[in-house]
């Protein structure tokens, strides 16, 4: 059981963006990626959830053996249990988080089954609890007016709520204070378990010591060019990316 | 999506309507048949018994209408796709509506049992009056709520009955040469509500009027006629539904409200038509000293609904308000707003219009307010939101504040945004439908209006809301 992405190809219009990257993660383990900036790891995670603008050129991605491009819609695959917690979490003016979060898990319940709501409410509190979410948050209107570091707090409580088997966190770091940052590992920590995958995008070495990884994964240019485990993290913070692609060319 | 279509060429519209959506074959008892003249006219006032002085009000209204040009110079040209000639003006099972549901035809009586209208009216309801194409079928009011003296008729009934109170008033807060369709009106009229609420009487549940077009080529043309008397209250709501048809339907209503000194008058309307149901509607109030009309109005559906509720606050300190909600589906245009009359010192009104334009659907926002320069005191707010889903959206805001003078407040705001493909996809990466996702936005984009509807209507609100987006993504 994992996540299998497969030799995968993906571009932007007609700009090949991802070039043939390869990378599994096995249930239960938690993943890092690492790289320079526009090397495509944004693109990584919003092809794997079905973003419209990126044509998916050749490869596949096995979520427990199934391809996630047999599903078209990004409601689909976010059902069948890839959560994405956005670099850049929309706003979405009027819509409660509570209303938000509400209609999301009824729309993993089978048809016709009606959420309870005290549970629901009793669920939501606790989860906001532990992620020091104040619970007025829960009438504000989703992302509208948060704080960066209160955006990515509220990816971690969905990712909590809706409970998916892999979790691909797109730099949900930047932007957090050093207790924010403490307090998002802690719920991220919470969640591992032998039934849940993560791929932690980041640039910061820090995120690993709270976060430790099972692997860290350095991407240059739409692939995986190095893959190590997590003191290659450190050793990319002393050295930086040019290392990596020096090492690249000499063993090429 | 679909490209963007020219505005006499509309597209294929199937949005499933399953509440509305169906109709029944009726051998109605009178017919004035298929387009207008005077003789069309004699026909109504012969099956209605009008009085001589209503057949004189119809035919001076009949030669308003064909005097009067359409207002294609300012509003679209889509008007011009009316075909009065092929228009049935007229028609109704008799003219006395029953007063329990069991009296009530069967094919009539199932419609609105399918459209939950019984139900309602046992749940929350003061009275009700259910309109099928020309004439109620069924007229009820609680028991409770005559013996306060308030009377809630049909508007055939209130001119026969009470010519004191209808005379007095009929006609007078909307001309009938207002306009081209409220001159329509005039001529044809057939069905609406006559409310009259006694002094100090507070109806504590809204009355309702269920507006249903069940023909083809149909023209329905409902006359309202409410007054509160002094330091009266009342709450009126309307529903309105309509099947899909392959041909143009004209619902053109002429609504008029009277609150006395110190009465307050609530006029709710959700309606709910179907894609080629032209709706052409003229509404107004007049507030006497103290007095407050507040319009609630959602409109969704229809080809084109041209509607721009108005109060005149013609007594000092009186209130106007009007509370806006319109949808414009793929293909079609709301054309709607409000004209706010100050003329009185002191007076207040109040503005809140929010649509919604998907597709090819063009909303626009028109709105009067006028503040004459030797007026004291008067204050208006105006705030005028769109939301715009993909591309080919249009919304277009005119709002004509006149208004002289410094000793007089008014204020306007307005706002587009966008639904965007980052929204939505964002939403349906939480699992979310896209229908679900547009519903989510557009819901959260109105909830602060939904808000104002009494629950019930809320919570319709919402499914319609809901019905509009599923279909809108097919
Ligand atoms: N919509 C787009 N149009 C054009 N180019 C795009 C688009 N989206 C992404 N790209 C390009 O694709 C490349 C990869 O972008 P991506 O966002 O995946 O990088 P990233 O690794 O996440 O970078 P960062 O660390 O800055 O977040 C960049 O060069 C970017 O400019
Ligand atoms: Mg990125």
């Amino acid at each position: 059981m994992s996540l299998s992405i497969q030799n995968l190809t993906a571009s932007i219009g007609d700009q090949p963006i991802l070039k043939g990257l390869n990378l599994e993660i096995p249930k239960g383990e938690v993943h890092a990626i690492m790289g320079k900036n526009g090397s495509g790891k944004s693109t990584l995670a919003k092809v794997m959830a079905g973003h419209p603008d990126y044509t998916v050129t050749g490869g596949d991605v096995l979520l427990d053996g199934e391809s996630l491009f047999t599903l078209e819609e990004p409601d689909q695959r976010a059902r069948a249990g890839l959560f994405l917690a956005f670099q850049y979490p929309m706003e979405i003016p009027g819509v409660t988080i509570a209303n938000f979060i509400r209609a999301a898990v009824q729309a993993r319940l089978p048809e016709g089954e009606e959420l309870e709501a005290t549970d629901y409410y009793a669920n939501l509190y606790a989860k906001m609890d532990a992620l020091k979410i104040a619970r007025t948050f829960t009438s504000r209107s989703v992302n509208e007016g948060f704080s960066g570091g209160e955006k990515k707090r509220c990816e971690i409580l969905q990712m909590a709520m809706l409970e998916p088997k892999y979790c691909v966190l797109d730099e949900t770091d930047s932007g957090l204070d050093i207790d924010a940052l403490k307090i998002v590992s802690e719920g991220v920590n919470a969640m591992r378990s032998p039934d849940r995958g993560f791929l932690v995008i980041t640039h910061y070495q820090r995120l690993l010591d709270y976060i430790v990884p099972d692997k860290v994964h350095v991407m240059v240019d739409g692939r995986i060019v190095m893959t190590g485990d997590k003191d290659l993290a450190l050793e990319l913070e002393a050295k930086g990316y040019d290392w990596v692609t020096e090492d690249q060319l000499a063993t090429a | 999506m679909s490209a963007p279509v020219e505005e006499t060429e509309k597209p294929n519209i199937d949005i499933d309507r399953s509440v509305g959506d169906f109709r029944y074959d009726v051998d109605y008892a009178y017919d004035a048949g298929v387009g207008l003249t005077e003789a069309t006219i004699d026909y109504i006032c012969d099956v209605k018994q009008d009085p001589e002085w209503v057949r004189e009000f119809r035919k001076d209204g009949y030669r308003k209408f064909l005097e009067k040009p359409m207002p294609t110079h300012w509003a679209s040209h889509d008007l011009d796709n009316i075909v009065f000639e092929n228009i049935r003006y007229y028609l109704s099972q008799g003219v006395t509506p029953s007063r329990t549901w069991d009296d009530v035809p069967e094919e009539m009586k199932q419609t609105f049992e399918r459209l939950g209208i019984p139900e309602q009216e046992r749940k929350f309801l003061a009275g009700v009056e259910a309109q099928f194409d020309s004439e109620a079928a069924y007229s009820n009011i609680k028991a409770a709520v005559g013996e306060q003296g308030v009377i809630f008729v049909g508007s055939t009934e209130g001119l026969h009955k009470h010519p004191e109170i209808f005379r007095k008033w009929f006609g007078k807060v909307i001309p009938s040469s207002d306009n081209k369709f409220s001159a329509l009106n005039s001529a044809v009229f057939s069905g609406g509500s006559f409310i009259y609420v006694p002094p100090g009487v507070k109806v504590k549940h809204p009355l309702q009027a269920y507006f249903r077009i069940n023909a083809q080529n149909f023209g329905q043309f409902e006359r309202t006629l409410i007054i509160a008397d002094e330091g009266s209250e009342v709450m009126y709501m309307e529903g309105c539904t309509a099947p899909k048809f392959e041909t143009a339907t004209l619902h053109s209503a002429v609504v008029e409200l009277v609150a006395l000194k110190g009465a307050k008058i609530q006029y709710v309307t959700v309606q709910n038509w179907s894609p080629n149901v032209f709706n052409l509607v003229t509404k107004r109030g007049l507030a006497h000293e103290d007095a407050e009309i507040k319009w609630i109005d959602c409109n969704i559906g229809s080809r084109l609904t041209m509607k721009y509720p108005g109060v005149i606050m013609k007594g000092r300190r009186a209130r106007g308000e009007v509370i806006s909600i319109a949808l414009a589906s793929d293909g079609q245009h709301q054309d709607t707003g409000a004209k706010m009359i100050h003329a009185a010192d002191d007076t207040t009104s109040n503005v809140v219009s929010k649509s919604i334009s998907i597709g090819t659907g063009i909303a626009t926002y028109r709105g009067l307010v006028d503040i004459p320069p030797h007026r004291k005191g008067c204050k208006n707010n105006t705030e005028c939101d769109a939301l715009l889903i993909n591309s080919h959206s249009r919304t277009d805001t005119y709002p004509a504040i006149v208004t002289r003078g410094n000793q007089n407040a008014c204020q306007h705001e307005a706002s587009v945004s966008k639904v965007n493909a980052e929204q939505i996809f964002y939403m349906q990466q939480r699992g979310l439908s896209e229908g679900e996702a547009m519903s989510l936005a557009v819901n959260g984009f109105v909830n602060d209006l939904v808000r104002e509807f009494p629950m019930e209507y809320s919570v319709e609100l919402k499914r319609l809301i809901d019905l509009e987006m599923e279909g809108s993504v097919g």
